[in-house]
């Protein structure tokens, strides 16, 4: 198998709180692999760890066979693609100048006519023709994650990190993005590493699934190995159906494994 | 990359005609937008080229328009023209450099705001924020009070108002060099700085005698009068390295307003980029400072209104605040140099007085488009 990021006994840490310890795995080639896991579990700092964004403690992280730590910030703006949550809005940029940003790694001060071409191109493919020229910040909040995803691809890389980006959209918007992520793995083979919240989302769309507890790997593999009614109660605590179909499994989640779903603090009582 | 896909059904092909349609209509708008912008920013510097023209021939002693010109020619033929040598003065000696200082002073002061509201992405950021007036200020202060200053003579304020400016923006920058150039970070230090300094120009106004507290009141109003032409040399070498180097920055900078992480990730070290700009506005608007005290106004506001006025693309942006600046600080001056008989009032109070309004024509016009669309 083709390994396109491989990463080896990882640890982060914020001051001297730990937050990801002992990470292994490799990724293969033209894989949809997302990354689950509780508030607070690393999924966020997992990824940026992998972009460099911020630095790791220890281990290492490779590139098609090759040690990113090495390599300057702008080689790896060239292999690795990175979508954030949500952008700083302070400023009104255009959408179209928003993407043309994630072609600062290829080149200087000019832009040339290629690189405008470049971003046609992708707004094209996205869909994007009747925002090109509207402010970024008066999109809705899928339109946002959208243009983030076209500036991704105007990098041109072939490995793409998203920070969660399905969490503010409505299940229309959830669809759109993540039908939109999964056809670039499919049809351009861009190998895709994502942080999700939605256990079913993820387990529709991903290739491979990867269960995050407390800064380390709990479980890892095929969606309907990853995602039982086992680990998602040791995980989230949680007491969910899960139920499989043509290797996609399908979560109902019912209670807090803690308690018997009502509350036993009353919490108005106190007030009187 | 592979963008293009062959359409499947009658209503596929349809689908996708009306999407080039729209592409190429959505393309071709933007061609002339950004020929509208360039067109915009060459109408402000023929406007700016008209105003010398025209303002050169105001001032409190009547000398008329053929006269002036007359002037400025003979200094190129002489012995053409028959000259007053009180006209020459003036125009020469006084009004010319005035206006050419006031030039340099808004395009620099444009500049440095459009960069520093950039790197530290705070819209209310100026060329100030980083205490640089309030050192100046202080520098001054001392030099009044004390008459103590590290060169004597007729450069003593100036040096010591660029001095004490430096310090200030030394300061801040080396703690953020060891304590991680956040914006959050450096916006606070440059506010504490801020007030420490201007404590310390207050505590030198409580001692001093009020000969001394009108020349460091005068100097904290802002005034154009201070430019010669001895004094350009110095200035033309510094605005031809900080500028392109800003310039330069550019790219950098528009990946710098959507945040750290993003900027990182696409290959710009935030941190350092921040650092660099920083360090060269702060030589920048220092010199400036310097010479025409604080007119503080300009820096915040000629990149709002570039901003509103051309969009968010630092690289016109930058220049166009900076033109917008220098166009700003000329015009405002003439009007103070000429709007009360002989009296000529400080510049910087002029610039405000005239600037505010407009500004905030521009705020409740421009709602959050561009001005253009």
């Amino acid at each position: 198998m083709n390994i396109k990021l491989s990463v080896q006994n990882l640890e982060f840490a914020y001051q001297s709180t730990p937050v990801i310890s002992g990470m292994n795995m490799e990724i293969p080639k033209g894989n949809l692999v997302s990354i689950l896991g509780p508030n607070g579990s690393g999924k966020s700092t997992f990824i940026k760890c992998v972009d460099r964004i911020l630095n790791p403690k220890k281990g290492i992280i490779s590139v098609d066979g090759e040690s990113i730590s090495s390599c300057t910030r702008r080689d790896l703006a060239k292999m690795i693609s990175y979508v954030p949550q949500s952008s700083v809005r302070i400023f009104p940029h255009s959408v179209f100048d928003m993407i043309l940003m994630g072609r600062r790694p290829h080149l200087g001060w000019v832009s040339s006519g290629e690189d405008e071409e470049r971003v046609w191109d992708v707004i094209a493919l996205l869909g994007l023709e009747e925002i090109a020229l509207h402010s970024f910040n008066e999109l809705s909040g899928g339109q946002q994650q959208k243009v983030l995803i076209a500036r991704a691809l105007v990098q041109e890389t072939d490995l793409m990190l998203l920070d969660e980006p399905t969490s503010n959209l409505d299940i229309w918007h959830q669809l759109d993005v993540m039908r939109i992520v999964s056809d670039l793995v499919g049809e351009q083979q861009i190998t895709t590493l994502m942080a999700v919240h939605d256990l079913n989302m993820a387990s529709r769309f991903s290739d491979l699934i990867i269960l995050m507890k407390k800064g380390s790997i709990h479980a890892a593999g095929k969606p309907c190995d990853v995602l039982t009614s086992e680990n998602i109660a040791e995980v989230y605590g949680v007491k969910a159906d899960v139920h499989c179909h043509d290797g996609v499994p399908i979560i109902i989640p019912y209670q807090q494994i803690h308690g018997n779903g009502s509350r036993k603090t009353p919490f108005f009582s106190q007030i009187t | 990359m592979k963008t293009s896909y062959e359409p499947v059904s009658e209503a596929a092909k349809n689908h996708r005609q009306k999407r080039n349609e729209k592409l190429a209509e959505v393309r071709k708008e933007y061609k002339k937008l950004l020929g509208r912008k360039i067109a915009f920013l060459s109408g402000i510097v023929l406007l700016i080229i008209f105003a010398i023209a025209y303002i050169i021939t105001l001032g409190p002693l009547g000398i008329t328009i053929p006269q002036v010109y007359e002037t400025l020619l003979a200094r190129y033929l002489p012995g053409f023209f028959n000259m007053d040598s009180v006209f020459e003065q003036v125009v020469w000696n006084i009004r010319f450099p005035r206006i050419i200082g006031g030039i340099f002073a808004g395009f620099g002061f444009g500049i440095c705001g459009c960069v520093m509201q950039a790197v530290l992405k705070n819209p209310l950021a100026s060329p100030f924020t980083l205490g640089i007036s309030a050192g100046a200020h202080f520098g001054v202060a001392i030099a009044a009070v004390f008459g103590i200053a590290v060169v004597g003579g007729a450069y003593l304020l100036i040096v010591n108002a660029f001095l004490f400016a430096m310090l200030c923006s030394l300061f801040i920058v080396s703690l953020a060099a060891l304590k991680g150039a956040t914006s959050e970070t450096l916006i606070l230090a440059g506010i504490a700085v801020n007030y420490l300094f201007s404590s310390l120009s207050q505590l030198m106004a409580y001692f001093a005698n009020d000969e001394q507290l009108r020349l460091m009141s005068l100097w904290g109003m802002g005034d154009l009068s201070a430019f010669s032409w001895s004094k350009f040399g110095l200035f033309v070498v510094i605005f031809a390295v900080c500028t392109p180097i800003l310039l330069s920055k550019a790219r950098d900078l528009n990946l710098m307003t959507i945040g750290d992480d993003s900027a990182l990730s696409l290959g710009v070290n935030a941190n350092r980029v921040r650092m660099i700009t920083m360090m060269v506005s702060s030589v920048l608007v220092a010199t400036i400072v310097c010479f025409t005290g604080t007119i503080g106004f300009i820096g915040l506001v000629a990149p709002h209104m570039a901003r509103m006025l051309i969009g968010t693309d630092h690289r016109i942006l930058i220049p166009a605040s900076g033109i917008l600046g220098a166009c700003l600080l000329i015009c405002a001056d003439a009007v103070a140099m000429n709007i009360i008989g002989p009296t000529i009032i400080p510049t910087g109070i002029m610039t405000a007085l005239l600037g505010v309004p407009f500004f905030l024509y521009l705020v409740l016009k421009g709602k959050r488009k561009e001005f253009w669309q």
